[in-house]
């Protein structure tokens, strides 16, 4: 197993480095000029001086190098530095990824906009896996029931519909017809006492159920297929004919073989979900991840959105591995070596 | 599935008795198709959507883009039954107008997402040389975050396609191409998984020993029977280049306001929540409609291609 991990920890560094590769070259060679936002006024030789000051003026490759050194060596020294609050090397002349539009190093805002997201987006996550694993279990165990027929339908339309559509009929029905919950979320918000608590609440429990019931669809599916297969096997028989509790029998022998395949969905899942925030984060204006992604592309903020855009790639291969290693050790049928 | 029930089997043998022994594979496949209620309202309502939306601006003869400003924020009438937007665009046309840009784009995005998954799925299965190069290029464009990329893309190349091609065409090429080369990679999978089994099959030996060539035995081999794979993922496929466009439509960054498509009018009615509700009700219907009877559809053919499923005795 260590040597499975290590060979694919090895094999993920070429997939990152080609990656890292297209985001910069797509990037990079598309005909677009980053001072095209500005006045017109300003003339050619104050424009070119502006694009040196960007760092444009040096051939690809050395921009491409530069960008990977600032990526994997300057910034991870600079968050051991923060972090141990000691000095590694020469932490003044060390360069880091700086924002164009905002001029602050991109790691700042990153981090600065991280809590939101993971708050929002994780969360809803939890509550997807909590409603998709009982409707899961119970359309599997009752195969055909009126249940079984609602769950699948079920399933299919949250899968169907788009975020973008349910959470603007939510908005419309709780908070302009209904006055519920607000339809912005406000991230400036503190809990410190009883009220702020129910008010934080409230504020979530639109984006955190629009997104979570998207989740719970897919999910749930997989959960039901992943119970039926196990349901008809021959251990199940035997656990019954020696008289086991049909509880038993449901829920530690057949719910712990299913939840194997389910786990790893999940995993793949994860990066997913930061990827599939942007839009709910647009919708009801969350402040997160997905949103500095967007304020990025719209600003044409290249580097902030190559670094987020490549942030992303690590989250899919690393979870990616997390998921193949798990089934390894979830699974001990499965052997990698 | 096996166990059928009694009436199944005899409503198949009078079937039989109507159409004498001819049965053919496809037959096969329309009689289990049938019995798929979901898959069956599934095409109704695409069929629906689909004849609307092509014969619909022949009944409802209203030009999508007349400004009528006096006549702004009106709810529905005869006149205008979906009601009309802020500048007094009837919403109607709009919503019929739109439904053709992005059925068209769904269906294009589809086929270029299918060519490119089948050719590298037969490419890989068949050719063992290639095999890991192409899987590992599969591996990846799977590890890439499409919607951060597509966003990007379309930013960056939207204007200068504009001025050579032209706003709509610009915007539609660009749109369909990026959305069918970021997700042909499970087609190409399931593909190639199919094509190394077959390969190994007699019928597939038989026809090399008679000296028959690679890309004929691809042809009239090897295609004809991974067709069941690659006819579900095309409805997947249609039904996640609607979703991908309008995404991208609602954050702004798909189709321009005036060459509108379902997400963009949702994106524009967004803006307009509280006054007319209404304006992000039906392109979102749409939308959904649209995707859930080809989701339907998809899953009513996958049972009816499933030879298991087929319970053929």
């Amino acid at each position: 197993m260590l040597r499975y991990t290590i060979r694919r920890l090895l094999l993920a560094i070429p997939t990152l480095l080609f990656i890292s590769f297209v985001i910069f070259a797509i990037l990079d060679l598309a005909p677009n000029d980053p001072t095209g936002q500005l006045p017109l006024t300003i003339p050619a030789e104050v424009r070119e001086k502006i694009r040196e000051s960007l760092g444009l003026g040096e051939p690809f490759f050395i921009r491409y190098l530069k960008w990977l050194e600032q990526f994997f060596i300057n910034e991870p020294l600079n968050i051991l530095d923060q972090a141990f609050g000691i000095q590694i090397g020469n932490a003044e002349e060390r360069l880091r990824i700086t924002s164009w539009a905002t001029r602050s190093p991109i790691v700042d805002l990153i981090i600065e906009r991280t809590p939101q997201t993971l708050m929002v987006v994780g969360l809803s996550y939890v509550v997807a896996i909590l409603i998709a694993l009982p409707i899961g279990i119970i359309s599997a165990y009752r195969q055909y029931s009126w249940f079984d027929q609602f769950g699948t339908f079920f399933s299919m339309v949250g899968f169907s519909i788009p975020t973008f559509f349910t959470g603007l009929v939510c908005i419309i029905v709780f908070s302009v017809y209904l006055g519920w919950f607000p339809s912005i979320y406000d991230t400036t918000h503190k809990v410190t006492d009883w009220d702020s608590f129910v008010f934080q609440i409230r504020q979530m429990i639109m984006p955190v159920m629009v997104l979570a019931l998207f989740n719970a669809a897919q999910l749930s599916r997989f959960m039901r297929a992943s119970m039926l297969d196990n349901l008809n096997q021959d251990y199940v028989r035997t656990a019954r004919a020696k008289g086991m509790k049909e509880r038993a029998v449901l829920l530690i022998h057949v719910l712990r073989n299913s939840l194997i395949p389910v786990i790893t969905v999940i995993a793949l899942g994860v990066p997913q979900i930061f990827g599939g925030a942007i839009i709910t984060e647009q919708i009801f204006r969350v402040n997160g991840l997905g949103q500095l992604l967007i304020i990025g592309i719209q600003g044409a903020d290249i580097p902030l959105v190559q670094t987020l855009t490549f942030i992303f790639a690590i989250l899919i291969v690393l979870f990616n591995l997390i998921a193949d290693i798990l089934y390894g050790i979830l699974d001990p049928r499965i052997r990698y070596d | 599935m096996t166990d059928a029930p009694i009436t199944s089997v005899d409503q198949r043998a009078m079937q039989d008795a109507e159409m004498g022994e001819q049965r053919s594979l496809w037959g096969d496949v329309w009689r289990q198709f049938r019995r798929h209620t979901g898959a069956l309202l599934g095409v109704a309502v695409f069929v629906f959507i689909v004849l609307a939306v092509a014969l619909g601006p022949f009944i409802h003869t209203v030009d999508p883009q007349h400004l009528d400003i006096v006549n702004k924020n009106q709810g529905p009438s005869w006149a205008h039954p979906m009601g009309t937007d802020n500048l007094g665009r009837d919403m109607f046309a709009q919503v019929l107008a739109g439904g053709q840009v992005s059925l068209a784009v769904g269906v294009a995005a589809m086929l270029i997402s299918l060519m490119i998954g089948t050719l590298v799925g037969v490419l890989a299965g068949y050719f063992k040389v290639m095999d890991g190069a192409l899987m590992r290029l599969t591996d990846l464009f799977l590890a890439l975050p499409i919607l951060p990329l597509l966003l990007v893309i379309i930013l960056l190349f939207r204007d200068t396609l504009r001025k050579a091609i032209g706003p709509e065409a610009g915007i539609f090429l660009l749109i369909v191409f990026v959305i069918g080369i970021t997700s042909w990679m499970q087609t190409a999978r399931i593909v190639r998984g199919d094509v190394l089994s077959l390969k190994e099959r007699e019928f597939v030996l038989a026809a090399r020993s008679i000296g028959t060539r690679s890309w004929r035995i691809i042809l009239r081999h090897i295609l004809p029977n991974v067709l069941s794979p690659i006819m579900v993922s095309a409805t997947l496929g249609v039904a996640n280049a609607i979703i991908t466009e309008s995404a991208l439509s609602f954050l702004g960054l798909g189709f321009p306001p005036d060459f509108p498509t379902w997400g963009r009018l949702l994106y524009d009615g967004a803006n307009f929540m509280q006054l007319s509700p209404d304006r992000v009700l039906w392109p979102g219907l749409a939308i959904s409609l649209t995707v859930l009877s080809v989701n339907f559809m998809g899953d009513g053919l996958r049972d009816a291609l499933d030879p298991r499923q087929r319970g053929r005795k």
